[in-house]
Order: structure tokens, then C-alpha cells, then sequence
């Protein structure tokens, strides 16, 4: 236990090491978010109301989104994908630790120094001047958290399980780049899921990808109430672990046929 | 003379290596047009709840995101330092590249080329030619002309941020992130200006100026008479970010160690 955690606070510091990037990252994150702030007052156009949100709900939507990314957003697909290629799989798999755990952990610290140093004082900056709405209940807050731990494992289990493919695949740049998209447009990220067609809420509501950015964003704008939190919490569990299945399976699979193009 | 037959040589070589992927170049192509779907569903599921965004229509927006994809296409076939940081400084191949008789930033445009990307530009026109009937938009003859400058100059100023960006890897040792989030804030110049407020509005005008990409040119095909003066600046622009970009670009080579990897 011991190494996962040496190894999150390795990750940590040496996200740290990089002040330019820190910098420019708030920056960057507070532009965005004030850009978007903009762009749906131009869509509300004066109106109180689109699909049961205020437009101070939409801001706080959109903010929380773009934080919550900070938060769950890594490269572990990249990163299992260039070490297959390089031929440094090798050398991991010998190591003593479990090679999918060490990543993972790498993504804990990843995503906590994003959290911590880039998109919350980017908030903190922002709010300043735009209206976000914060809830006042210590509840949402805490069903906010933990969902927000729900939607870090689930995107990373997607990229460990995209990463493990390239054993199988050796190139597949495309497919990650394509995955990416995806998860941007049915995670909730860019527009609520509440504003899509019937027809394509019903496909995403089958699909894990809503889990990811659409939950959290909901529970801490308070536009899911009640029961609505419940279930959102107990589909992102739900797949949390039918996730794990398929990587544990394939991961098995991979480490048998293992081929290692030189390095 | 001889830069031109370096590049022809640069192209056939990279045209037999792609040519031994072909898998991989079609899922390229297919997550290519998804990245450009992913706006492309935005614009249209938010104009399903509104008609009018500022007073201006789903069409011209349609018309605008259209336009910006033909300089953006250009741009990614020719431009992609994406990783430059990574494969050039901390693997040390700019090593490589400094011992030739070929202009350092020459070499690695070539090096790093993916003519595919061109491909965009298709799924732009068609999004151009589908809005721009539904709008009945004129068009004179000289406006091909203007249509080419104007895409020249946009994707000159997406090259001259992201080569300026680039150079940040030879005065700090620091793997850069901001590229991506670069990425993020270049869409934001497809939508109309006159929506933000005036410090983004100036932010991409005159420091980040991608609004030069999108909604600036694009008004002048859309006969916006008040934004043709910013339309007309766009190669103006273009070209002096550019060259703002290959001076500190060259300072930075001056000052590059290596890695000694």
C-alpha cells in the first residue's frame, strides 16, 4: 500500500515542478469557463429557463464540468500505449507492484494537483465576477464528492481498458483520439444531457459515459433532488464495477500473448 | 529551388509510409470527422431549444464553423507540433534536426506533415455549401480568391500561436500542457464576437486572435458589412503572428542546449 501512495505523491510533485503551466493553467481554465458563461447568456437570450435550468445553473453546470475534468481527466490509454510500443512494458510487468494499479495511482496524483492547484483557484477566479450558484447543503456536497470519485474510476477503468487493447492492436491512436470525442459529447461535458433529442438520451442512458460528467454536474447545480441523487450514485457504482470485468479479463488475456517489438 | 525539392521529397517518402498503415489511416480519418461532429452536435442541439443566438441564425453559425474547418484543416496538415516538446527536446531529436542544411522549424514541418488532415476541409465546405444555400447567399467571381487568402491567413495565425508555443520548450525545461488547453479556447473565436464581453472580445481580437479564424472571415461571405474591416485584416494578422512566431522561434534555437539524451 505504501508504494501506491510514494507514488501518487511522486506524481503530485512532479506536476508541481512545472510553475509556467500552473500558471497559464489558471488563466486558461478562467478564460473558459468566462467564455462559455457568455456563450449560453447568448443561447438563454433572456429567457428564465431552458429545460427546467436557470442560466445560473448552466454557468455552475458548465464550471463544475470543466472542474470535475480536471479532476478525472488522465492519458493512462497514452501512456499503456506508448510503453507497449516502446518495449517498456517489459520492464514494468517484472516489477513488483500490479502494473494497472500503479497507473491508476499515477492518475490519482495527476488528477488531485489538477484539482487542487489548477481548477479550484481557476473558480475561485472566476466566481468573482460570474454568478455561480454554490448549494448551501453539506449533503449535496458530500454525494457531490463521492460522485466525483465515481467518475474518476470510470473514466480511468475506460482508459485502462482502452491502454490494454494496444496489446492487442499495437496501433491505435485513432481509436483513443476517437474514444476522447466520444466521452466529450455523451459525458454531459459540453451541453446537458437534458437538451439532447428523446431518442439520444434514451441510446446514453445504456451507455457508462453519463456517469462520467453528467451525475456530478447534476447533483451540484441541485437540478437532480432527492431520489434523482440516489440513483445517479448507485448507477455510477453500478458501473464501476461492471467495468472492471472486461479489463481484468482482457488484462489476463494480453499478459499471455505479450509481444515485445524490441526496446 | 532547393526547398521546394526537399518538401517533394519529404511528401513522397511520407506518402509510402502511410500507404503501409492503411487501417489506421481510415480511423484517423474516422475520429477526424468526430472531432468535428462533436461542435457540429452542439450547434445543432442548442439551436434546437433557440432560433437566434444574438441575432444570429443556426445557418450562419453553421455557415461560420464550416468556414473555420478549411484553415484549421490546413493548419493540422501542416503544423503539428502537438508534441514537439516531448519528441523533440526531452527524446533530443532537435539534435538531429540542428545538424542539417535545412531551416530547423522547415525541417520538422515537414517531419511531422499528415496531408490527411486535409481531408477536413471536405465535411467544411459541405457544411459551407448546405448553410450557404439555405442562407441564398451571392457570391462574385473574385470571391474564390478571397475565400483562399482569407483561409491562408487563418491557418497562419493558428500556426503562428501553437510555433510560439512550441518555443516555450526551449526556454523552460517544462513538459507543456497548455496546448490543450489552447485547443479548448481557439473555439471559442468560431462563435460571434459581439456575445462576450469586451475583454475576451479583445483577448481574441488582438492577443489570441482566434476570431481571425472563424467569425471574422466568415462575415464578409455572409455579408456582415460592419465586421468586413476585421475580415479584411485576417492575412494581415495571419502574417504578422506568423512571422512574430519564427523570430522567437530562431531566438529560442539560439539558446537551445539539448538534453544530451
Amino acid at each position: 500500500m505504501g508504494k501506491y501512495v510514494e507514488m501518487i505523491r511522486i506524481r503530485f510533485l512532479m506536476m508541481l515542478a512545472y510553475r509556467t503551466n500552473y500558471y497559464t493553467g489558471i488563466l486558461i481554465y478562467a478564460i473558459n469557463i468566462s467564455a462559455y458563461y457568455f456563450l449560453w447568456s447568448a443561447i438563454y437570450g433572456g429567457k428564465s429557463s431552458m429545460q427546467g435550468m436557470s442560466l445560473g445553473q448552466m454557468t455552475t453546470y458548465v464550471a463544475i464540468s470543466w472542474l470535475a475534468r480536471a479532476f478525472y481527466f488522465n492519458n493512462l490509454d497514452r501512456e499503456i500505449a506508448m510503453e507497449i510500443r516502446d518495449g517498456k512494458i517489459a520492464t514494468e510487468l517484472i516489477r513488483p507492484y500490479s502494473y494497472l494499479g500503479m497507473k491508476a495511482v499515477q492518475g490519482v496524483g495527476e488528477g488531485l494537483f489538477r484539482l487542487f492547484f489548477l481548477s479550484l483557484p481557476g473558480l475561485l477566479v472566476v466566481s468573482l465576477f460570474l454568478p455561480l450558484e454554490f448549494p448551501e447543503h453539506a449533503k449535496t456536497w458530500l454525494s457531490f464528492g463521492l460522485s466525483l470519485l465515481f467518475s474518476f474510476i470510470i473514466f480511468s477503468e475506460l482508459n485502462l481498458l482502452a491502454g490494454v487493447v494496444t496489446f492487442f492492436t499495437f496501433r491505435n491512436e485513432g481509436l483513443l483520439r476517437a474514444k476522447r470525442f466520444i466521452i466529450d459529447l455523451f459525458s454531459g461535458l459540453i451541453l446537458p444531457l437534458s437538451f439532447y433529442p428523446d431518442w439520444a438520451q434514451q441510446l446514453m442512458a445504456y451507455m457508462p459515459f453519463q456517469a462520467i460528467s453528467y451525475i456530478p454536474s447534476m447533483i451540484i447545480t441541485e437540478s437532480f433532488q432527492g431520489a434523482a441523487v440516489r440513483d445517479g450514485l448507485l448507477l455510477q457504482a453500478a458501473w464501476c464495477v461492471l467495468l472492471w470485468f472486461p479489463i481484468v479479463l482482457l488484462w489476463r488475456v494480453a499478459k499471455k500473448r505479450l509481444v515485445v517489438q524490441g526496446g | 529551388m532547393f526547398y521546394v525539392s526537399v518538401f517533394f521529397q519529404y511528401m513522397a517518402q511520407y506518402m509510402k509510409t502511410k500507404w503501409q498503415y492503411r487501417a489506421d489511416l481510415l480511423i484517423e480519418w474516422l475520429s477526424d470527422f468526430m472531432a468535428q461532429a462533436v461542435n457540429l452536435v452542439f450547434l445543432l442541439v442548442v439551436f434546437g431549444h433557440t432560433t437566434l443566438l444574438h441575432g444570429w441564425s443556426r445557418d450562419e453559425m453553421l455557415f461560420i464553423y464550416g468556414f473555420f474547418l478549411v484553415p484549421y484543416a490546413v493548419f493540422g496538415a501542416f503544423f503539428n507540433l502537438w508534441d514537439f516538446n516531448e519528441r523533440y527536446i526531452v527524446q533530443g531529436e532537435m539534435d538531429r534536426v540542428l545538424t542539417r542544411p535545412v531551416h530547423s522549424l522547415f525541417q520538422i514541418i515537414l517531419e511531422r506533415m499528415e496531408l490527411e488532415s486535409l481531408l477536413g476541409a471536405v465535411p467544411g465546405l459541405i457544411i459551407m455549401l448546405y448553410a450557404g444555400s439555405r442562407l441564398s447567399l451571392s457570391f462574385h467571381w473574385y470571391d474564390v480568391f478571397v475565400f483562399i487568402l482569407l483561409v491562408i491567413g487563418g491557418a497562419l495565425i493558428y500556426a503562428g500561436i501553437f510555433i510560439s508555443l512550441a518555443t516555450i520548450s526551449f526556454f523552460a525545461d517544462a513538459r507543456t500542457s497548455i496546448m490543450p488547453m489552447m485547443y479548448n479556447i481557439s473555439s471559442y473565436g468560431r462563435y460571434p464576437v459581439d456575445i462576450y464581453h469586451r475583454v475576451i472580445r479583445y483577448i481574441l481580437t488582438w492577443v489570441l486572435p482566434f476570431a481571425f479564424v472563424g467569425v471574422y472571415p466568415a462575415s464578409y461571405f455572409l455579408h456582415k458589412q460592419e465586421w468586413y474591416g476585421y475580415a479584411f485584416l485576417t492575412p494581415v494578422v495571419g502574417m504578422l503572428f506568423f512571422i512574430i512566431a519564427v523570430m522567437l522561434w530562431s531566438a529560442g534555437v539560439r539558446r537551445y542546449r539539448g538534453t544530451g539524451s
